[in-house]
């Protein structure tokens, strides 16, 4: 029986596990606790938790500040003013000092649904991977969130994570995660498919399908897109030839590109991006955007029977 | 330090922001200037601070706001020891510990990584935060430009300041009236200041920002409110041909400008 749930309430429980572990760790939100689900943080550490109401340029910068003070603050809100509105922020107040605090922001890509394209962040993924000394993670489940959200305050340095709001597939518990190491979900030899996030469940699905169909294809979790595993992403498009990447972001700036800037030099290869081609999202449920997106798996088994053929 | 000797103070810092600004033929002269006595005041009066241990969990914060004032910032801290004096020739050079803006990462003593304007601020406020759980005797100070309070996270900052209760904080304003395209009131009017920090719930307190028995007193102030400390300041103070002249904001003296000021600030002509 396959069991769901949502990143972002598995964001807020292992905000929560981490808090009871050390208590260095604070948490800030700006009004939306309750969707990022730091409430979950708030309600058992309600003197770590620092709500900086509407007000994320100011949310980022006190979390420098609290950083300072030997604090390690997670900084949460949606991953469009995270990553977008406060960027300038991030880049200045957090990141150029270099300093130790963790973006973990929600509601990212199209699947954020219904509020539209001006709160889908289809961009966040290429505005921080540009930022020097960024950790870029991007978790696929549950399972990976809770051990991403550990990694992250292991890391001495800001951190961003992305991550998604509707339930998704929970994968093996037993993978294993270490930030910078791709997770081979699946082995294959014809193609092989750079994904993140829960592009990965679409990502096996289409694999799944694949298989029937006599195509081998390798399929490659890249959970941290910065520092990015380049040995993975070389031995796999060096044994496939035929490489895809798919993620639910725009196919500028995000993971196509972090696989592109390592294969090139690298060999000769069949490479096609899938993902969000440089337009907006905009309203409407989330199975329908991404299928208006191309973020299926039949645009994935369409894409590939291309390639192959 | 007593006030003649933080006056005396002064006029040192004076030759050194000019002489650093000339030297590496960049920099903000005119709100550098203005800043002294608030600076000297913060550093040689109220901070708690070693420069020999410019890590001590302790120690007071202090957060220049207004990052482009670095060149009084690196005078004060380089006089007091965080680093050698001779790091002023390399300031703004490559490779420099002293940035054009202050960084964190670079320069000891430098709490935080400042000079887009409207985040120092922000970041003081998140020190200050910190600062009350961890150690209430810990008190944290920031200076703001004028123009700089245009940015609208400075009102944010404001809020959450009040919101927090931050009694161990102590936001000065460099209010000199002038920003680079010229006056306040003509670039963006900022209105009664007074009324807009009392009205953000911070106890204002509104002096001669280039007198330093005023700055003194208003610093002791004691309250269980934030503090704003409004420095009514002239810009490019103590060397007359720069001063009140916004165009002084981000240029570099040349040499006989360097010379005619230093003579200046030495005494030795009358202006």
């Amino acid at each position: 029986m396959s069991e769901y749930k949502a990143i972002r309430v598995a964001y807020g429980e292992a905000l929560a596990e981490l808090g009871a572990e050390n208590e260095k760790v604070i948490a800030l939100d700006a009004d939306l606790s309750h969707a990022t689900m730091t409430c979950t943080f708030a309600e058992k550490f309600p003197d770590r938790f620092f709500n900086a109401g509407i007000a994320e340029q100011n949310m980022i910068s006190m979390s420098a500040g609290l950083s300072t003070m030997g604090y390690i603050p997670f900084a949460s809100t949606f991953a469009i003013f995270g990553a977008g509105r406060a960027y300038e922020q991030v880049r200045n107040s957090v990141a150029y000092p270099h300093f130790n605090v963790k973006l973990a922001m929600t509601h990212a890509g199209v699947t954020l649904g219904e509020d539209g394209g001006s709160h889908q962040a289809i961009e966040d993924i290429a505005l921080m991977r540009v930022v020097p000394g960024m950790t870029v993670i991007v978790p696929c489940d549950a399972n990976e969130t809770r051990k991403a959200v550990k990694a992250a305050a292991q890391i001495d340095g800001p951190v961003y994570l992305r991550l998604a709001r509707l339930p998704s597939l929970i994968f093996d518990n037993d993978m294993p995660f270490e930030v910078g190491k791709a997770n081979v979900m699946k082995e294959g030899s014809d193609i092989v498919i750079f994904t993140c996030g829960i592009m990965v469940e679409t990502a096996l699905e289409a694999a799944k399908d694949l298989e029937v169909k006599g195509v081998h294809m390798a399929v490659v979790n890249i959970h941290t897109i910065k520092p990015l595993d380049q040995a993975a992403v070389l031995k796999y498009s060096q044994s496939c030839k035929r490489i895809l990447t798919l993620e639910e972001h725009s196919v500028i700036g995000g993971l196509g590109d972090a696989v592109a800037d390592a294969l090139i030099g690298n060999g000769d290869f069949k490479f096609k991006k899938l993902g969000v081609q440089d337009r907006f999202g905009q309203s409407g449920k989330p199975d329908a955007i991404l299928k208006e997106y191309g973020l299926t798996k039949e645009a994935v088994i369409n894409e590939v029977q291309k390639m192959i053929n | 330090m007593n006030i003649s000797q933080i006056e005396a103070k002064c006029k040192a810092l004076r030759l050194d922001i000019i002489n650093m600004i000339a030297d590496a033929a960049s920099g903000h002269p005119g709100g550098s200037l203005s800043i002294v006595e608030m600076l000297a005041c913060i550093y040689y009066y109220k901070m708690n601070i070693d420069p020999k241990s410019p890590n001590l969990e302790s120690r007071d914060r202090f957060v220049l706001s207004k990052g482009h004032a670095a060149p009084a910032y690196y005078a004060v801290l380089g006089d007091l020891g965080f680093f050698e004096k001779s790091e002023f020739k390399a300031f703004r050079q490559l490779g420099s510990i002293l940035q054009g803006h202050p960084d964190a990462k670079k320069a000891p003593g430098v709490d935080a990584s400042t000079g887009s304007l409207g985040q120092g601020v922000s970041i003081a406020v998140g020190m200050a935060i910190g600062a009350k759980k961890k150690n209430p005797n810990v008190n944290v100070y920031t200076i703001l430009g004028d123009g700089e309070l245009q940015e609208g996270q400075v009102w944010e900052a404001m809020m959450a300041a009040s919101h927090y209760k931050l009694d161990n904080l102590t936001v000065l304003i460099d209010h000199n009236g002038l920003q680079i395209d010229g006056q306040n009131e003509e670039v963006m009017s900022l209105g009664d200041l007074r009324e807009k920090f009392t009205a953000f719930g911070l106890e204002c307190i509104e002096v001669d920002g280039n007198n330093v028995s005023q700055i003194i007193e208003a610093l002791d102030v004691k309250t269980t409110k934030p503090k704003c400390i409004i420095g009514n300041t002239t810009k490019g103070k103590g060397v007359s041909f720069m001063e009140n002249v916004a165009n002084w904001h981000g240029k570099a003296p040349t040499q006989a400008e360097r010379e005619l000021a230093q003579r200046e600030l030495e005494g030795m002509v009358n202006v």
